[in-house]
């Protein structure tokens, strides 16, 4: 036993150092945003947070604009996150419980609109939402929002649709239950976690979203926040970029997510990996 | 309920539970969609965009692109640019998601938040810390590589040629992309079994051959989803060209597709011709998922 324990723990020391050398930007960006801009200025990198300040947060936030963009982003992505999860599930349970005409188009369809980039369309989705004066609202965005999430999210509650055994319902129905009632009551609350999953999938790509937002939302009291925070650089930039309040205007963007995230992961990778390998 | 109507029920039920999906997915993908064919054979200029009608030219904008060299060279960089980064992506993470498997919990707990961290971080926050971290002058990365004997990196500015400027890029879309690679494959590797493997080591398999013939073939599916994920993004990476290019240059030198059909959308308004790009950036991406697309289908019906 001896023998196999060195490779596995210099192996260990290996993953260690690889995980600083991962993190470390998170790292630089928060530890950045607690360092007086002063010292920032030196040519020096500070790589600890010294005399902690908040001032690059205040400063951030300070002319409010930080406030009108985080109310976009919770505008836009509820809405895309509820409409997107709520097609999708009806979509799946249609896909992994019934045989239907038209069915293996639909999935040929879903499958095709998925490897659609986005990027490949906004021209045409910029025409579309100007032609009915949609342009900076809530509803042009969360259209695109949701029809390019929801191929995606169908092909993973699909996978978990079909982890529930038909035969549980059909045992709930023999026990004098209808079939939407053995659904609701059987497999609805089995369904959970998937619903969790790609809940939380629909959200990050939501709020991170930044290519189709720059072209829908052009005017800046509409702007989501990765749009307010690209401006927020740019306007820095003309004169001599203050690092300290980019950081902290970054570290306000990412924090929330990063929370987010770190809490449902495991739910989030199992979900990528059942809903789009196992299918 | 009687059991006719429960027939009925059944038949239709399934259509109107399909209709919403296939509602938006129209609105969103469909309607843009056709809509770029169509403008992509019209001339859809500056003219067009103040009301003029668009006149039909055909193919007109696919023969300028087919004869446009400047356009074939951001095509070859961007498959260059997304074939070596697609590939370094899944490297990384494959070596990454077996080190997972080798280590100590605790080990593995460390690296997995950190792998966390940098997926979870926002496109844009991450973009404003790396272009940070490469600053010319302020940048940490400059400042750690002068520190190496020999190394004069002192002000070296990253974003100035192009070569300099896409490994940046490339380097970045890697850190954010590895996560994602990690776990997934990670994830196929634990449903590897025990069994097999310690079955395989009596046999007097070395770790060389137990990865090529078992654990390979066993996670097959897992990696080629991956690759092709990877492939797709990396293909159509725009935002974070578009931010290097706010903290560079927006020189045509520094432009992929997303850039590419960005510009001609907007500056030049030019909407005919980009959507005849973007048409195709969809048929390539079509090509490099069809064979996966088939297999899926096939495993579908069985």
């Amino acid at each position: 036993m001896t023998r196999l324990r060195l490779p596995k723990v210099l192996l260990s020391i290996l993953a260690i150092v690889i995980a600083a050398l991962w993190a470390f930007p998170v790292y630089w960006m928060v530890s950045s945003s607690f360092i007086p801009t002063a010292i920032l200025q030196s040519f020096i990198p500070t790589f600890f947070p010294v005399n902690g300040t908040l001032s690059n947060f205040t400063g951030a936030v300070a002319d409010g604009s930080f406030f009108s963009a985080l109310g976009m982003s919770v505008a836009v992505t509820l809405t895309a996150v509820v409409f997107c999860i709520l097609f999708a599930f009806l979509a799946a349970v249609a896909i992994s419980r019934f045989r239907f005409r038209g069915r293996r188009s639909f999935l040929i369809a879903v499958l095709i609109v998925q490897m659609l980039p986005a990027e490949g369309l906004f021209i045409a989705q910029y025409k579309m939402v100007a032609s009915v004066h949609l342009l900076d609202s809530v509803i042009g965005v969360s259209v695109i929002y949701v029809a390019a999430v929801v191929p995606f999210t169908i092909w993973m509650l699909r996978g978990f649709v079909a982890g529930v055994p038909a035969d549980l319902e059909e045992a709930a129905m023999v026990d004098g239950l209808s079939r939407f009632g053995a659904f609701m009551r059987i497999t609805f609350p089995l369904l959970a976690p998937g619903l969790v999953a790609s809940g939380v999938y629909a959200f990050l790509q939501a709020w991170n979203e930044f290519t189709v937002a720059l072209v829908l939302l052009p005017s800046e009291a509409a702007q989501t926040l990765p749009l307010w925070l690209r401006g927020f650089v740019q306007a820095s930039a003309t004169k001599e970029t203050d690092w300290g309040q980019v950081m902290a205007a970054s570290t306000l963007v990412a924090v929330p997510v990063i929370i987010f995230f770190l809490i449902v992961q495991g739910r989030l990778t199992s979900g990528l990996v059942s809903g789009a390998v196992k299918g | 309920m009687s059991i006719a109507t429960t027939r009925r029920l059944r038949l239709r039920a399934p259509h109107v539970l399909i209709l919403p999906a296939i509602v938006i997915l129209l609105l969103g993908m469909g309607y843009p969609m056709v809509w770029q064919v169509v403008t992509s054979l019209q001339k859809y200029g500056l003219q067009q965009q103040f009301g003029k009608p668009a006149p039909f030219v055909w193919f007109d904008n696919y023969v300028k692109l087919a004869t446009d060299p400047q356009l074939w060279l951001v095509v070859g960089k961007s498959l260059a640019f997304c074939l070596i980064t697609a590939a370094v992506t899944l490297a990384i993470g494959t070596l990454l998601a077996l080190l997972m498997s080798a280590v100590t919990k605790a080990a593995r707990l460390v690296l997995q938040i950190a792998l966390l961290l940098a997926w979870s971080m926002p496109v844009v926050s991450a973009m404003t810390v790396w272009i940070w971290l490469f600053d010319r002058r302020r940048g940490a990365i400059n400042y750690l590589l002068d520190m190496l004997p020999g190394v004069d990196m002192n002000r070296f500015d990253w974003l100035s040629t192009p070569l300099t400027f896409f490994l940046v890029a490339s380097i970045i879309v890697v850190w954010m992309s590895v996560p994602f690679v990690a776990f997934s494959i990670y994830a196929g590797l634990t449903q590897v079994s025990d069994e097999v493997m310690e079955a395989a080591q009596l046999d007097g398999a070395n770790g060389w051959q137990r990865f090529w013939g078992i654990i390979l073939p066993m996670i097959r599916p897992v990696i080629s989803i991956v690759l092709l994920l990877q492939l797709i993004w990396d293909l159509r990476v725009f935002t974070q060209i578009k931010l290097l290019q706010d903290a560079g240059s927006k020189s045509g030198d520094y432009d992929l597709l997303g850039t590419y059909i960005y510009k001609l959308g907007t500056s030049a308004q030019d909407f005919g011709m980009a959507s005849a790009v973007s048409i195709l950036v969809l048929a390539i991406t079509v090509a490099i998922s069809w064979f996966y697309i088939r297999s899926l289908l096939k495993e579908d019906e069985a």
